[in-house]
């Protein structure tokens, strides 16, 4: 496994077992590292403000903003209130998916059959789709905030007629993407397999979160610097800090 | 597929250039909204309209088709996994699904900060949203405005990741229509954006026509 930054200073870190959904508050100043431990996961994440709730990651204006349909170093994730809510500064996988979506109830059933916790406790199948109520309700949030989410470590290619295909072994073993979070952010997340999988096996893969607090952002920082709309979107986010927005 | 028949209309509107409309359209109606002068962003939503939770999904309905554009034969899915309304006819050609829609402050972003106070199309669905009698009395919010389609846009996306806004492939009469599978609401801001190729820079009137 690659030797990785530890910024400056290490606060906590937990594992996410395979097929789980887990949220919490990842604050302004701080680096959320996820990393894919056996290669080949799959971590569906919604972002919502902490203090503004309705705000949340906003798919078609961080790909806009970038000219982008994938998202890897040094690209950012804007909200819907041109403010940025997490910058991506560290990536050893290359390309995540914000197009593919969540999978559900019906999906599972159709590819995978069925497991129940009666029959396998907490190894019942979970999707990603209800795994992200089962978060987003304890925030006061709710199915609506169901929006189109990321999917750290997977890839949806997309061709030139438009069709979509999922491109296999994307992410290997100690693959990590550091998120630097530029707001207070509420982050809901699943370890359900990506919608697209092929697998025919239901074989979701676990995932370790890991928070260091971050260095100070410079007037230089590759994120800020990386398009006119980078910088303009942080711009708007050091207004709603009530800090100097040109510094 | 029925023939379009001007006899079967139960309802036209011309929307000016910049205009917000919501109206419902029933299970087994059609649902035509055609370019008049051409090269014009029609920003749509759509909602069960007996359970408003229920809504168009942009994720859903392009992994479900496995294509991100929107032609005939396309079916525009809910975030419930449910058929929401088919595309039965198309002289456009393409539409897209993953550009959304602009507001006050993503004007801020992508082209300056003092644009701020251009009309946007989050404007438009919010006026909507709290004007219409159509929505059965249950109140919606800016919660409810999820991703929406862009019919008559043209946002293409290249096998390495790359995607652009590109000038418009639609031209003055092209038309979309839909058959609605449930009673829908619909939401549509005829996007008043000036500053990208969407609308050719000039914002132009649609009709929206509904009939049986």
């Amino acid at each position: 496994m690659p030797e990785a930054p530890s910024y400056n200073g290490f606060v906590w870190k937990e594992l996410i077992p395979a097929g789980a959904h887990w949220s919490g508050v990842i604050r302004r100043g701080t680096v959320l590292r996820m990393t894919d431990l056996q290669g080949g996961a799959n971590v569906s994440m919604l972002i919502n403000n902490l203090e503004v709730k309705n705000e949340r990651y906003n798919m078609p204006d961080t790909l806009k903003a970038q000219k982008t349909a994938f998202l890897t170093t040094p690209n950012m994730c804007f909200s819907d209130m041109g403010r940025v809510m997490c910058s991506v500064i560290a990536d050893t996988c290359g390309w995540h998916d914000t197009i593919g979506g969540l999978s559900n109830a019906n999906m599972l059933q159709k590819k995978y059959g069925t497991k129940t916790y009666q029959e396998a406790h907490n190894d019942y199948f979970k999707n990603g789709h209800d795994s992200l109520i089962n978060e987003l309700e304890k925030w006061g949030l709710n199915e609506s905030d169901i929006m189109p989410n990321l999917n750290w470590f997977s890839k949806v290619r997309v061709e030139d007629d438009g069709s979509m295909t999922f491109v296999e072994n994307n992410s290997a073993a100690g693959d990590y993407v550091d998120l630097r979070f530029e707001m207070d952010c509420i982050v809901s997340l699943s370890t359900a397999q990506h919608p697209m999988d092929p697998s025919p096996e239901y074989n979701p893969k676990p995932v370790e979160l890991s928070v260091y607090k971050a260095m100070k952002v410079e007037q230089d920082d590759p994120c800020r610097l990386h398009r006119g709309e980078n910088e303009r979107a942080y711009y708007n986010t050091k207004v709603f800090y009530g800090e100097n927005p040109n510094d | 597929m029925t023939k379009f028949d001007e006899n079967r209309i139960v309802y036209r509107e011309v929307v000016k250039a910049g205009d917000p409309w919501m109206h419902e359209v029933k299970a087994g109606q059609y649902f035509r909204i055609v370019d008049l002068e051409g090269n014009q962003a029609v920003d749509t939503l759509f909602y069960n309209a007996a359970d408003q939770a229920e809504r168009y999904s942009a994720t859903d309905t392009i992994r479900e088709q496995g294509k991100i554009y929107l032609t005939t034969g396309s079916e525009l899915m809910s975030n419930r996994g449910n058929k929401m309304l088919t595309i039965v006819d198309d002289t456009c050609g393409r539409h897209d699904t993953i550009g959304g829609a602009c507001s006050a402050e993503s004007n801020t972003v992508r082209y300056a900060i003092e644009k701020r106070h251009m009309h946007s199309c989050r404007d438009s669905f919010l006026m909507a949203l709290g004007s219409c009698s159509c929505n059965h009395g249950k109140t919606m919010k800016k919660e409810d405005l999820s991703s929406n389609i862009n019919f008559f846009m043209n946002v293409p996306v290249s096998p390495d990741g790359h995607l652009d806004f590109d000038d418009g492939i639609s031209a003055p009469g092209r038309y979309v229509e839909m058959k609605a599978d449930m009673d829908v609401l619909v939401l549509v801001s005829n996007c008043p954006q000036l500053n990208n190729p969407c609308n050719g820079y000039n914002p132009t009137p649609v009709e929206m026509i509904i009939w049986e």
